[in-house]
């Protein structure tokens, strides 16, 4: 994280000591400030936790109750097991596996060809795919369904993991333009030596430039993973029977069922936040830098 | 030289066969579709009937469909509270974190957790939130002493409600704006104070214009964004109380796959495509006015 810290200001700047009273407080003011914001961002969670390991009886007093006595861990169980939520955990995981690797491979092959091949015309074609990140994702939406239904892949995972192996087709070019730039930052001497040893481009892709784009590919493979996990729109559309569903779709029909089972809906919500919550926590690092990246870059 | 041509040949032909994927993809789900909706757009086609050219005919029955102009108004009501919303509280929050705080990576977590849960998961958890007899904010009016209020529940409050709830998700703006924060140079800032200037000037002569691309580019991708807004409609509301949430995207997947109006639907998606297009326009030309790049064309 140290990238992101702020470089320690010299100590020569004369005016420092002077101002050291009111900077002080400046100091005191900005953590209590920073305080004052981290509880409403962090009280949902708290309300999540302790709706999801209370007893009903105990989740209706007035004023609220925040410790659950007893633990009611029971409403993970019998939540988790009201519907098939592994079975959901499974397609979820297959889905998102499916279209991360798509993603990855096609978009870093898309863009190696934008970044590193000449060719004629590349220039225009790249400008042409960008422009379809501008649509309105509600524009594709009814002839694509329409498209799916005719091909009679209507309840597979074929709609939502295909246009993944087409570079993330749509707004996944996005994906195309974060590669490219950072492939233009390798050095173009590494692919001449290599050329001139015979290696084709592909091998140049494969050999070179990949192992050297690490940091740009774990951020690609988060934020598919996680668009991939958190959509709803898609799953909604395409997937009807309730053995196809993922964790958001069967979130959304428990939810519609256990409609103020609060105790098992906090718990069902709980067990789908805490993988990506889990993941973010191993790949901090990368999150940021990903976030970043993509804010600047533009 | 006849080395380096066979070279040119070499990535000519590998550059597009590469690119390939890509270029399908493009047309397949983009180009395709794009261009079929547009037709859709122009029939009155039905799901189970057939195709036939109606003109403009459904553009003309917007302009008397109540509940199109119902769904423009609260998607627009919406983003104007939401965008600037989470804007100013994120670069607020960025501010407080650019003050070499002690600790940054464990604030920076906290602020931008929320922005982890799937959507699902937080709409249900703030159907909880909002519950008017147990949810969390009514008890912690009430043992203020203050009275609860109906929350998305309410025809009036609902949107107000679902603006608050998008701004618990500010993190991945905040981080934005950190990074640009982090990227002022800082002689600028020991410029100001060397003549004198105290903190305000060093916010207003040089943070604010010089986050301005930043800004910028989140007011461009939140209003983009928040526009199309779906899940809360969808799984909180259902476009109520009384139409008052029903989002355009929710109203236009409701004429679709609830009332088989594909046609009206795929009208409803352009009248869409080209609000966003003009009002893209509107902000990037606006933008040379207050927008300032050091080095124009850099980036």
């Amino acid at each position: 994280m140290t990238t992101l810290t702020a470089p320690p200001r010299p100590k020569s700047v004369a005016p420092v000591p002077a101002r050291r009273g009111p900077r002080k407080y400046g100091k005191a003011l900005t953590y209590v400030a920073l305080t004052a914001g981290a509880i409403p961002t962090l009280l949902p969670f708290v309300w999540l936790l302790r709706s999801a390991l209370m007893q009903d009886s105990q989740m209706f007093i007035a004023p609220p109750q925040w410790i659950p006595d007893p633990f009611q861990w029971s409403n993970f169980t019998e939540a988790l097991t009201a519907q098939p939520f592994g079975r959901y955990f499974v397609n979820t995981v297959v889905i998102a596996v499916v279209s991360v690797v798509g993603t990855v491979l096609t978009c870093s092959i898309a863009a190696f060809s934008f970044s590193r091949l000449r060719w004629r015309g590349r220039n225009v074609v790249f400008a042409l795919l960008l422009s379809g990140v501008m649509l309105p994702y509600a524009v594709t939406l009814i002839p694509t369904f329409v498209m799916w239904q005719e091909l009679g892949a209507l309840d597979t995972i074929l709609p939502l993991t295909v246009p993944s192996w087409f570079a993330g087709a749509g707004g996944g070019v996005f994906n195309v333009f974060l590669l490219r730039q950072f492939f233009l930052t390798i050095p173009f001497e590494l692919d001449e030596a290599a050329y001139i040893d015979g290696a084709s481009p592909w091998r140049v892709y494969w050999t070179i430039v990949m192992p050297l784009s690490k940091p740009a590919i774990i951020v690609v493979t988060i934020f598919t993973f996680i668009g991939t996990w958190n959509d709803f729109l898609g799953p909604l559309l395409y997937l009807n029977s309730e053995e196809n569903y993922t964790l958001s779709l069967g979130l959304a029909s428990f939810q519609s069922i256990y409609i103020t089972q609060w105790g098992y809906l906090m718990a069902a919500s709980a067990a789908v936040i805490a993988p990506i919550i889990a993941l973010f926590f191993f790949l901090q690092r990368y999150f940021i830098e990903g976030v970043t990246l993509t804010g600047i870059k533009n | 030289m006849a080395a380096l041509s066979g070279q040119r040949r070499l990535e000519r032909r590998w550059g597009l066969l590469m690119a390939l994927p890509a270029i399908l993809g493009f047309v397949i789900f983009t180009a395709g579709p794009m261009v079929a909706s547009l037709v859709f757009s122009l029939s009155d086609w039905k799901v189970g009937g057939s195709l036939e050219y109606a003109g403009l005919d459904n553009y003309a029955r917007l302009g008397g469909d109540d509940l199109f102009w119902q769904s423009l108004g609260s998607t627009t009501y919406y983003t104007l509270g939401a965008v600037p919303l989470v804007m100013i509280v994120s670069f607020a929050v960025a501010m407080l974190l650019n003050q070499k705080v002690r600790g940054l990576a464990v604030w920076r977590t906290v602020f931008y957790l929320p922005t982890l849960v799937p959507a699902i998961a937080n709409v249900v958890l703030w159907i909880w939130i909002f519950n008017p007899d147990f949810g969390l904010l009514n008890s912690l009016l009430r043992q203020g002493g203050l009275p609860g209020g109906m929350w998305i529940y309410g025809e009036s409050t609902a949107i107000p409600s679902l603006i608050i709830m998008s701004t618990w998700g500010f993190g991945n703006t905040m981080v934005i704006f950190l990074a640009g924060l982090q990227g002022v140079p800082r002689h600028l800032y020991e410029a100001v104070s060397i003549d004198g200037g105290g903190p305000w000037h060093r916010f207003w002569h040089v943070t604010l214009p010089m986050m301005t691309p930043t800004i910028f580019y989140n007011l461009v991708v939140g209003v983009i964004g928040t526009f199309q807004v779906f899940n809360q409609a969808y799984v909180m509301t259902e476009g109520g109380p009384n139409n008052a949430t029903l989002f355009y995207v929710y109203y236009l997947f409701r004429k679709a796959f609830r009332e088989s109006e594909m046609g009206y639907a795929s009208a409803l998606a352009w009248v869409l495509f080209m609000i966003i297009m003009v009002v893209t326009f509107l902000m990037f030309r606006n933008a040379r006015r207050w927008v300032y790049y050091e080095m124009a064309g850099a980036r």
